[in-house]
């Protein structure tokens, strides 16, 4: 919100426009079509017919400078490190990761000389879907706790040092 | 599957004593060949009338550490007329190096790069010798023996081993 | 993302061309995975193609020399991803083959509907309408194996689990909408125009290029090479199958799609005959030094199997010294496995020839008449290289 990011105090008028403002962002969450490995398939899935996830406001978006929020999908190579960090860069605030996978969070089975041990390494996360894949329906429910979270921020109203966890669920 | 029947005697008379057959393995027999022979035995392999190995299924090296000839190269090949398969292998001594088969079948291009970039074997004449897996740049070939399963210790990879006392320090 | 290098410009009578350096980057929607692809172009003409691979490269091979043989059935899922119950099958009978064993009937008609019915996934291009059957098949896999992707069902000497009751029906009832919904997909492509201009006569590959590159299943079969392992070389129980072998003549995108359409048909039709065959029996070998107890009481009662059971458990079994290379028939082609054993609990290297990996090559070739970005997309989608199984 430029010069009015974290300025207010908590008063009825910014309490309220804090809640119109997280309540757009929530419910239009757009993330770019970032599938890695095999996260990807049920992430596809999750998009598809049966576990829509167009009815909580998600739309698959190609490029990163339109979307919202990357899903990590996949295990992430140190060749592929750069990448997601660069995409990650490319994309406008507010910007919002979900690691997906036991691979995004921490690397999972392939513990190996190739492979970064959580993407979180790289960029940071703010959720963390587990499954190895992780259902559908998990990651429908990390999109929900994704939506709790926002509601939590405070985008008008000041942050205190002692508030500073953002969105604690 | 194939072992018996295979007419290899009036392809391998040209080698001599340096072409033998190793019949260790019960699946399909198999040929070990000096990498100085091993393109005209292929060749002679895939163009012999009887025998036809057009299709190279697959190159597979092997890290033998502690033992020497350290590095093997295995060749499986398969004849689609004659439904054979074959294997060949090659054993390499440190530092590996043996010509490159592309000129026999196409599809080695990409199995031989593989091959360099994991073990570090290096193949003459192949038309472009770089690393497929790892990027340009990387140090070591991750599946040597002595190439430790996490690699070695960098920004990325706070968990690995650290890396042997090289010239220069690190 | 796309970058764009302007290497030379060239003024020509009809205006101004440009030779650029395209990247399709390997965040794209429409290359299959992480794949990066260098584009040498003439305005719009393709002059050479490189695909750069590595960025999925986990390490699987070296993983493999330190697991055991049981734990290394959930990293061979994780190759083909597409495909699961595909890939366990090799690895098992590779294993197998060096142990001198055989899993039993009923053991191996289960892996072998378990192989087609990932067949069948594994050829579905990601057309939103195959969505639903992808449901319905995973809906099967979770009723069989408690999983929908990752089945990592098989184990050395059979399966992990016996069928539930009333997973033959569910299956039998799988094939008989999938076989009337892939006549309704046909129907929807195969007079589509706009579909033809793109698919057909690009790309063609000729028999020879084709075995020269390695090209191996749909992707051979359509250049008119009649090679089906599973006919030809038959593993478990294929000998007692009757299916066709799709063969089509001129090794282009529309000859590819073709022949994996039609191979589903005859997949729906291998999973019905095996679902009549099947015989009731074990699932898994009775030695118990290579699997757990098919009888899972004995393990209350027998101080023997229990002691067995925790080596398995603890140590796995040991395989004899040898090597082997076994080659099934994949939905993407070859699958190969080459093990060597050293006599001890673990591999001494487990080599994987990876068919989408010998697939992609095609691509950089200039065997294929391929002229426009386009016909680029259209060549990837047709060769349907699976990124996991390309890097392993």
């Amino acid at each position: 919100m430029g010069i009015l990011s974290n300025r207010f105090q908590d008063n009825v008028f910014f309490t309220s426009s804090d809640a119109i403002i997280n309540w757009s962002r929530k419910s239009s969450l757009w993330p770019q079509t970032f599938g890695i490995a095999c996260c990807a398939i049920e992430m596809i899935s999750a998009g598809c017919a049966r576990y829509d996830l167009d009815r909580f406001g998600v739309v698959f978006r190609p490029s990163p400078r339109q979307s919202d929020v990357m899903i990590v999908a996949g295990t992430v190579t140190r060749k592929m490190a750069p990448i997601v960090r660069r995409l990650y860069d490319q994309m406008a605030e507010p910007r919002y990761v979900i690691a997906m996978g036991t691979c995004a969070i921490s690397g999972g089975v392939y513990n190996t000389y190739a492979v970064v041990q959580g993407v979180d390494h790289v960029i940071p996360v703010d959720i963390h879907v587990a499954g190895c894949p992780p259902r559908p329906e998990a990651l429908l429910h990390g999109f929900v706790q994704l939506q709790e979270k926002i509601t939590g921020t405070k985008v008008l109203r000041r942050q205190d040092s002692a508030d500073a966890a953002v969105g604690t669920i | 599957m194939l072992r018996n029947g295979l007419p290899l005697a009036p392809v391998l008379l040209p080698f001599g004593q340096r072409v033998s057959i190793d019949n260790s393995a019960t699946d399909m027999p198999c040929l070990l060949v000096p990498p100085a022979d091993l393109v005209d035995l292929c060749t002679q392999l895939r163009d012999d009338v009887s025998l036809r190995f057009d299709f190279l299924s697959d190159i597979c090296g092997v890290d033998l550490h502690p033992k020497t000839p350290r590095f093997m190269l295995v060749y499986h090949l398969f004849s689609l007329p004659h439904k054979w398969r074959l294997r060949i292998k090659c054993h390499l001594t440190d530092p590996p190096i043996v010509p490159t088969v592309t000129q026999v079948w196409t599809t080695a291009n990409w199995h031989e790069r593989e091959a360099y970039d994991l073990y570090g074997i290096t193949f003459d004449g192949h038309p472009d010798p770089r690393r497929i897996y790892m990027w340009e740049g990387y140090e070591g070939y991750p599946m040597r023996r002595d190439f430790p399963l996490r690699g070695y210790k960098d920004d990325y990879n706070p968990m690995g081993a650290e890396r042997p006392a090289k010239e220069g320090g690190r | 993302m796309t970058e764009v290098t302007v290497i030379d410009e060239v003024s020509t009578d009809t205006g101004l061309t440009r030779e650029v350096l395209m990247n399709l980057g390997p965040q794209h929607p429409s290359t299959h995975g992480v794949l990066r692809l260098l584009l040498q172009m003439d305005g719009e003409i393709i002059e050479r193609v490189e695909p750069h691979i590595g960025l999925l490269h986990r390490g699987t091979e070296k993983l493999f020399e330190s697991f055991t043989y049981t734990q290394i059935f959930p990293l061979t899922d994780r190759l083909d991803y597409l495909c699961p119950p595909s890939n366990n099958l090799g690895y098992a009978l590779a294993v197998e083959s060096l142990l001198g064993i055989e899993a039993p009937q009923r053991a191996q008609y289960i892996r072998v509907i378990m192989a087609e019915l990932s067949m069948d996934v594994g050829a579905m291009t990601s057309l939103l309408y195959t969505m639903r059957d992808r449901e319905m098949v995973m809906d099967l896999m979770e009723m069989i194996t408690g999983v929908r992707m990752h089945t990592s069902f098989c184990r050395v000497g059979g399966v992990r689990e016996d069928l539930p009751e009333g997973a033959e029906a569910r299956i039998l009832e799988f094939c008989n909408i999938f076989a009337a919904r892939i006549s309704d997909y046909e129907t929807l492509l195969d007079n589509n125009r706009i579909f033809l201009a793109r698919v057909e006569n690009i790309g063609n590959i000729t028999a020879e290029d084709a075995i020269a590159l390695g090209l191996s299943g749909p992707n051979l079969r359509a250049s008119g090479v009649d090679w089906d392992i599973r006919r030809d070389d038959p593993y478990e129980i294929y000998d007692q199958l009757e299916f066709k072998v799709i063969i089509r003549q001129d090794g282009d995108c529309y000859d590819r799609w073709k022949c994996r359409v039609d191979e589903m048909r005859e997949s729906l039709s291998m999973i019905r005959q095996c679902v009549q065959q099947m015989p009731q029996g074990d699932i898994l070998v009775d030695d118990p030094k290579i699997a757990f107890p098919v009888d899972k009481d004995l393990l209350s009662h027998s101080m023997e199997t229990h002691i067995h059971h925790f080596e398995l458990s603890a140590y796995g079994f040991k395989v004899p010294a040898g090597e082997v290379y076994t080659a099934i028939e994949a939905p993407k082609g070859e699958l190969g496995y080459y093990l060597i054993s050293d006599g001890s609990e673990k591999p001494f290297r487990l080599k994987v020839r990876a068919p989408s990996f010998v697939n992609l090559q095609a691509l950089t070739e200039r065997t294929t008449n391929i002229k426009y970005l386009a016909d680029v997309i259209a060549m990837l989608g047709s060769l349907d290289p699976v990124m996991g199984e390309v890097d392993k």
